[in-house]
């Protein structure tokens, strides 16, 4: 099980508490098929991803971005409880979704940058620090169920 | 992986905008690097790694420059790191992994400084540059 000290909980509750899911879910899903196209493998039905602005316009990717970063909320809801949390989903992105984990490292990279571009000096490395962990234990528990 | 002509003018427009501010960049990605990833302290024993460290200070500073210098020679990377690329694989042999890890703290070092300028397709274009750097910098690793 993986530790949380008070200062990292801390430092994932106040920069969660002011991201706006919805623009800030979108913006690292559009930003993720855009730096790394080849994940637009998942997303055939999505319609219109052949450019950069397609893609930020796109109200599929708007509405998909906020479902994952909506999850992501109910991972920091239950950090003492990661993999259980995660369990089904972790199945649905085997089973279902055939996603390769890699993909999780990659969105949660794009996550940090984004937190980074709009917090600015505010995210310290501190932060940084604690968020790159949260984001790889994410990517872990959804990994977990993989066969 | 190849730079489009897009993605060079994107990294020069960044270096250009990051212009004498190169230094400090390559030092706060150091004190990001060694603060989100400790394992690549493990490359530094000889460092003092403490907050406002000169040595890292100093180490960042060569990071940049060398960065800026492939910037500044983008239509052959290779050729303008070569030395560079020999001392990684003959003495420094830092391992692969690493290099991403770099690339990701300067990436944010960029978004935390300059949110404008990192553009989605320009965040693209620097993340393929900083790919093309590591890629020649363990290019002769055997």
């Amino acid at each position: 099980m993986v530790h949380w000290s008070a200062e990292e909980k801390q430092l994932i509750s106040s920069v969660w508490g002011k991201v706006n899911v919805e623009e800030c879910g979108a913006e690292a899903l559009a930003r993720l098929l855009i730096v790394y196209p080849w994940t637009q493998r998942f997303f055939d039905n999505f319609g219109n991803l052949s450019s950069p602005t397609a893609i930020i316009g796109n109200p599929k990717v708007r509405a998909h971005g906020k479902k994952v970063l909506t999850s992501f909320g109910d991972a920091i809801k239950n950090l003492d409880n990661l993999k259980a949390t995660y369990s089904k989903l972790s199945e649905l992105h085997c089973d279902k979704l055939h996603v390769d984990p890699e993909n999780f490292r990659l969105l949660g990279d794009i996550l940090i940058i984004v937190l980074a571009a709009h917090f600015g000096k505010d995210f310290t490395p501190s932060c940084q620090a604690t968020w790159q962990k949260l984001v790889g234990v994410v990517a872990h528990a959804l990994a977990h169920k993989y066969h | 992986m190849v730079l489009s002509g897009a993605d060079k003018n994107n990294v020069k427009g960044v270096f250009a905008k990051i212009g004498g501010q190169a230094e400090d960049y390559g030092a706060e990605t150091l004190e990001r690097m060694f603060a989100t990833y400790p394992q690549t302290k493990t490359y530094f024993p000889h460092f003092d790694l403490a907050k406002g460290s000169a040595q890292v200070k100093g180490h960042g500073k060569k990071v940049a420059a060398a960065l800026v210098e492939a910037a500044n020679h983008i239509d052959d990377i290779s050729g303008a790191l070569s030395k560079l690329s020999d001392l990684h694989a003959q003495k420094l042999r830092v391992d692969p992994v690493n290099f991403k890890l770099l690339g990701q703290c300067f990436l944010v070092v960029v978004a935390s400084r300059n949110p404008s300028l990192l553009t989605p397709e320009v965040h693209a274009s620097l993340d393929k540059f900083l790919c093309a750097v590591g890629t020649v910098l363990t290019a002769k690793y055997r």
